[in-house]
């Protein structure tokens, strides 16, 4: 809502200076974004009367004007405008003068002939495209009455009016007019805003004989009507035009202009019917009947539905009610009777149909978030006597009021003791009466209690909480007390499943690899990539781009993109996990899917990257899967972790990729990323894994006892076995545990070799095996003894030979 | 000569050599040559069975002595020249202290997440539980039962993803706050949480808006909870996160769920605090949402509004972030430029 200074000083004496004012707004009420003056930054525009325009005589459009300035001589200015006649007063932009967008204006010569300046349009001295009337969109701006040659046209054209722009909330759609906007800003300067009551002469026939009004079906709970006769319809005069477009709306004729200025005035939409243009004599409001067609004022054919209000004339759709009035009744330069309708429209129908259509104005914006139900007919009215006034109309007699309502005030009770305790202050029952009273609000008090009652054009307000709220901002939110709630003890502590999540980000950042948040959205493809759980992908309804269309069921699609977006920048070298949710369910008939916590991590390229005296170190499975043991140790999961090679994921290398299972149950995966997925990206060797939180969250845990610190010297022997190829390092570790006495303490692989040196087919491992008995020196003997039957079990059961 | 002179003359030549030895070689060399098997002392010692029995005890307590002398000399010059020759390799163990250290890998938190858990440490210094809650959320939760009904303008402040018409992405945390009123049993105590977590919203990602964000809701009720209490907490949040220096103002707003409903300031920039009203930077900016827990609310969840009472904030930590680090652009968080993630390394 943009409102202007001057305007507001009608109602009631605003002094303090606009900036200033438009914070203390902004502080107790309303946010205001700005403060602007449209004759910012220009200077030496002033009123010119074209004394002669005649054609340039090297150029086609060109005209050479003599212009009365004000100056002892007129001024030769050259106007290349289509528009531009003699005895035209004007907007001249005078030599050295300043106009929008910093634009200096010099004497010049145009095609040989001086110019002393410019003859501007609107939109050369700052004015929105938006607010230009028609007649000028096209050309410069003509004055519709005489101005003194050289004066200032700043004054003239509203530019020196300081506007306010108020950001309004939905719940103070009060302040969209200028009379709920002063009664805010009175509020707030302690200054009662005065309006007057518009008087209607009613020289015309009586209305009854003209038309009749009927609503249907409750679908306006507030309808009145009226009527002027011999309009005459032409240029609104300039003071009007001047409100409207420091509004921010073009001025049209004078019957649309004071339909839009009761608007901004009391926030009460109007419409303006061409009276003769009416098949049928009588108005019926109702709900459209579907298939019911309507032409809209901006020449849009719509195909109405059952839930659309119409006004028709009898029969057919002459208006969508609220939203937008229908081309067949338009008022035009030929109109010569106009029907005026203010009414109350059903909020919800007004915004589905205004959505609808794509149809929001300023008219259906205000009915969807109320209006001030006391003024509907004092805005009719002024209407009406604005018309007697600007269009030399005669108002015919009477009202049509085929529904109205009773308008009361609500009357709200509150106690001091009530506000005082909700703020946290020891505010008197003078301080808050004060309040009430600035308001405007009847205001009753006996022993602390209040009793407050809320004219109707604060229909925001009906609870102690909305009462509590106006004397908390008009007290001032600065005065306020800054405490601390009282110490209560609670207890707070975190979740099993929050610490997981906490202790899983320390373990990876432990590890090297840096924390991502990526986008839960992903697109078609992506929501089906990486997937170790049988899963339906969930989709939004309307999503807004393909990229985000669908909930993800893997972190990996998201480090991929992350990957490669950083590839894309020249980062080659990557590490990174992140920690979130993703969304599962079984089947489509699902809605809600599950959401799963998930951790997953990607390293991409040199893990180890080129630096003196250390070797570079690529990627690889097994540094992937060492940051996955030492995240799992801790978790002293009770069942045994096993890595069993798979070639499931089509995304995954067949040959590099393992399942993680805890006991029987899959947590998740490990491995190379497909080569090809990797070319795609131009990415290095890539390797991933993912795990399923929740399953280790709901994991049997191995409680931790603490131990001795071994008292007696342990004993290794290390044993190396050529081993047939296919034999794996879980099946060596499980064939030594199975026979390694009660003394074997730890197994720790210290070699791998395959290649030429060995025979085909077969491979070295080398194992260190390490024995202690915690109660006694182990006697040499008794390694020995276990040593050769561990030794003796890896040849039987595995083929090994022990080198 | 007699064997005692033969001694004193060994003895004498011994340490004269001793001391003229140069390194631990050359005096090792001097010690077999003189205490060994076949040194010279030995040899003489060998002599003493020529003598009378009255002569062995002394001559024999006379060679210890000469033993003794030699061998604490040979200790103390081993001693010295260990020194020297520890001096000499030291001298000669020089590096390029300036050549960088091995690197050392470590991760870097996201800087939201940073951002996330200092809030929440904060916040649970003081008595509040971190809750979580879904992010497919239902309408009712979203909205209705935070005093939203279906076609309430304000419903249009917040573009949301619909899944379903009743089955939304959670377009803000604070359906966490109706979710935890519902179940909270006021009889064990007052209710405070906090509650982080990604929220959506329909918006064309670029520089300032993203359809994916985060929230930290935070929530208080209690029997005698006041709006004073209110900014002094967030004075507190404002104070811990940007800087012990900086004031907080609270200027009227609007929120369904919230009545009075304000929006919080933080003084900020070199303009800070100066209510500097003819500039466009006036020393303040926007940083959270907040307000005492409007009455429908309450009621929604079953809570008596006449009893308990509260109130509620919302702050954005992809703004907290943006304002504290000076990011400009709200993408950075999620495209993961890893340059991007590893410059928030700050502590203490």
């Amino acid at each position: 809502m943009l409102v202007s200074y001057k305007w507001l000083n009608e109602y009631l004496p605003v002094t303090e200076d606009p900036i200033k004012l438009a914070d203390q707004i902004s502080r107790t009420g309303i946010e205001t974004e700005e403060v602007f003056l449209r004759e910012q930054g220009m200077k030496k525009v002033v009123v010119g009367h074209v004394l002669k325009s005649e054609p340039h005589p090297n150029s086609d459009h060109l005209h050479i004007c003599q212009v009365d300035v004000g100056e002892s001589e007129p001024y030769q200015i050259v106007c290349g405008a289509p528009n531009v006649a003699a005895g035209q007063y004007v907007i001249v932009a005078l030599p050295n003068s300043w106009i929008a967008d910093h634009t200096k204006i010099k004497k010049s010569k145009m095609r040989g002939e001086v110019s002393m300046g410019m003859i501007c349009a609107l939109q050369e001295i700052g004015f929105p495209e938006a607010v230009v009337p028609k007649a000028y969109a096209n050309g410069i701006y003509v004055f519709n009455e005489p101005h003194t040659p050289g004066e200032s046209v700043f004054p003239l054209l509203g530019m020196d009016d300081p506007i306010l722009n108020l950001d309004i909330t939905p719940n103070r759609a009060d302040t969209l007019g200028m009379h709920g906007a002063a009664w805010e800003i009175g509020a707030m300067l302690n200054e009662k805003p005065q309006f007057t009551k518009p008087t209607v002469t009613e020289t015309g026939a009586p209305i009854d004989d003209l038309l009749t009004a009927k609503v249907a079906d409750d679908a306006s709970l507030s309808y009145h009507l009226r009527i002027v006769q011999n309009v005459h319809i032409h240029e609104s005069p300039l003071w009007l035009q001047v409100r409207l477009w420091n509004a921010g709306v073009r001025p049209i004729n004078n019957i649309v202009d004071i339909t839009n200025y009761v608007m901004l005035e009391y926030g009460q939409p109007l419409h303006a019917f061409d009276y003769d243009k009416l098949k049928n004599k009588e108005i019926l409001v109702r709900h459209a009947q579907p298939g019911e067609t309507l032409t809209t004022l901006d020449g849009n054919d719509h195909e109405l539905v059952a839930q659309d209000i119409v006004i028709t004339d009898g029969q057919d759709p002459i208006a969508l009610a609220g939203v937008m009035g229908g081309l067949s009744t338009e008022v035009t330069e030929k109109t010569k009777t106009v029907v005026f309708e203010a009414a109350v429209f059903p909020p919800t129908p007004i915004r589905k149909t205004a959505q609808r259509y794509n149809l929001r104005s300023q008219a259906s914006t205000r009915f969807e978030k109320g209006i001030n139900k006391a003024d509907v007919l004092t805005a009719l009215d002024h209407a009406a006597q604005l018309a007697e006034q600007l269009a030399e109309a005669n108002t015919a007699k009477g009202v049509l009021s085929p529904a109205n309502m009773d308008v009361l005030p609500v009357v709200v009770d509150i106690s001091i003791d009530r506000i005082n305790h909700v703020l946290g202050t020891t505010l008197s029952t003078d301080t808050v009466r004060d309040i009430f009273g600035r308001l405007g609000f009847g205001v009753e008090e006996a022993d602390g209690l209040f009793t407050v009652s809320i004219p109707p054009r604060r229909w925001d307000i009906s609870i102690e909480a909305d009462l509590i709220e106006e004397v908390a901002r008009l007290y001032g939110y600065d005065n306020l007390p800054s405490t601390l709630p009282e110490a209560t003890t609670t207890v707070a502590r975190f979740t099993p499943i929050q610490k997981l999540i906490r202790y899983s980000k320390r373990s990876l950042l432990a590890a090297g690899l840096n924390e991502a948040i990526s986008y839960a959205l992903v697109n078609e493809d992506e929501a089906t990539e990486f997937m170790q759980e049988k899963s339906v992908p969930t989709h939004l309804d309307w999503p807004m781009t393909k990229d985000h269309a669908v909930l993800r069921q893997s972190l990996l699609p998201g480090l991929i993109d992350d990957l490669a977006y950083n590839i894309a920048h020249s980062v080659k070298d990557v590490a990174l996990f992140e920690q979130g949710r993703v969304f599962l369910k079984d089947d489509e008939k699902t809605v809600r899917p599950r959401e799963v916590e998930y951790l997953a991590g990607l390293i991409s390229g040199q893990w180890q990257g080129r630096a003196w005296e250390t070797t570079e170190q690529p990627a690889d499975f097994y540094l992937v899967k060492g940051i996955v043991e030492n995240y799992l140790a801790p978790l002293h999961l009770a069942d045994p972790i096993r890595y069993t090679a798979t070639d499931q994921y089509s995304e995954m290398h067949p040959g590099r990729t393992a399942n993680i299972y805890l006991g029987d149950q899959l947590l998740g995966f490990i491995g190379e990323v497909h080569p090809a997925r990797t070319a795609a990206i131009n990415a290095a060797d890539t390797f991933v894994f993912q795990l399923n939180l929740d399953i280790i969250l709901a994991a049997k845990k191995v409680a931790l006892m603490a131990q001795d610190a071994p008292k007696y010297p342990s004993v290794t022997r290390d044993i190396a076995l050529l081993l047939p190829e296919e034999v794996t390092n879980a099946q060596v570790l499980a064939t030594i545990r199975a026979h390694g006495g009660e003394f074997l303490q730890n197994v720790q692989l210290f070699d791998v070799y395959k290649g030429e040196k060995l025979p085909a087919g077969t491979q070295s491992l080398a194992y260190t095996l390490t024995f202690l008995n915690p109660a006694d020196t182990l006697k040499e003997s008794q390694v020995n003894a276990d040593f050769s039957r561990i030794s003796e079990q890896l040849e039987k059961q595995l083929h090994a030979q022990i080198r | 000569m007699a064997l005692q002179d033969e001694l004193t003359k060994i003895k004498n030549d011994a340490l004269t050599q001793i001391s003229a030895a140069a390194n631990l070689d050359a005096l090792n060399q001097i010690r077999v040559q003189t205490l060994g098997k076949k040194g010279a002392l030995t040899g003489v010692l060998r002599g003493m069975k020529d003598l009378t029995p009255e002569q062995r005890p002394v001559v024999g307590s006379f060679a210890n002595t000469v033993r003794d002398a030699l061998t604490a000399a040979i200790d103390q010059r081993h001693t010295e020249l260990a020194a020297d020759a520890l001096q000499a390799r030291l001298a000669k163990e020089t590096l390029d202290v300036t050549l960088p250290g091995r690197p050392v890998h470590e991760g870097t938190m996201h800087v939201l997440d940073q951002v996330m858990e200092d809030v929440e440490q904060l916040f649970m210094g003081m008595g509040y539980q971190v809750v979580d809650g879904p992010e497919v959320e239902t309408d009712h939760y979203n909205f209705e039962m935070l005093n939203v009904p279906k076609n309430h303008p304000a419903r249009d402040m917040q573009d949301t993803f619909y899944i379903t018409p009743e089955v939304l992405m959670r377009s803000q945390t604070s359906p966490v706050q109706a979710r935890t009123l519902e179940k909270h049993d006021f009889s064990k105590g007052p209710l405070k949480m906090i509650s982080p977590g990604r929220v959506y919203r329909r918006d064309t990602d670029d520089a300032t808006h993203s359809h994916q964000f985060h929230q930290i809701e935070g929530l208080v009720i209690d029997k005698h909870i006041t709006m004073a209490d209110l900014k002094g907490t967030l004075e507190v949040l404002a104070k811990h996160v940007f800087g012990a220096n900086h004031k907080i103002r609270l200027r009227p707003s609007y929120f369904p769920f919230t009545e009075p409903s304000v929006e919080i300031d933080v003084s900020w920039g070199s303009k800070a605090g100066s209510d500097d009203v003819t500039s466009k930077d006036n020393g303040w900016v926007e940083v959270l949402g907040a307000g005492m827990v409007h009455p429908n609310v309450l009621k929604s969840a079953g809570v008596d509004a006449d009893v308990y009472g509260g109130f509620a904030f919302g702050l954005g930590p992809d703004r907290f972030a943006m304002l504290k680090y000076g990011i400009e652009d709200i993408r950075n968080f999620y495209l993961n430029d890893q340059r991007f993630l590893t410059q928030f390394k700050q502590e203490g």
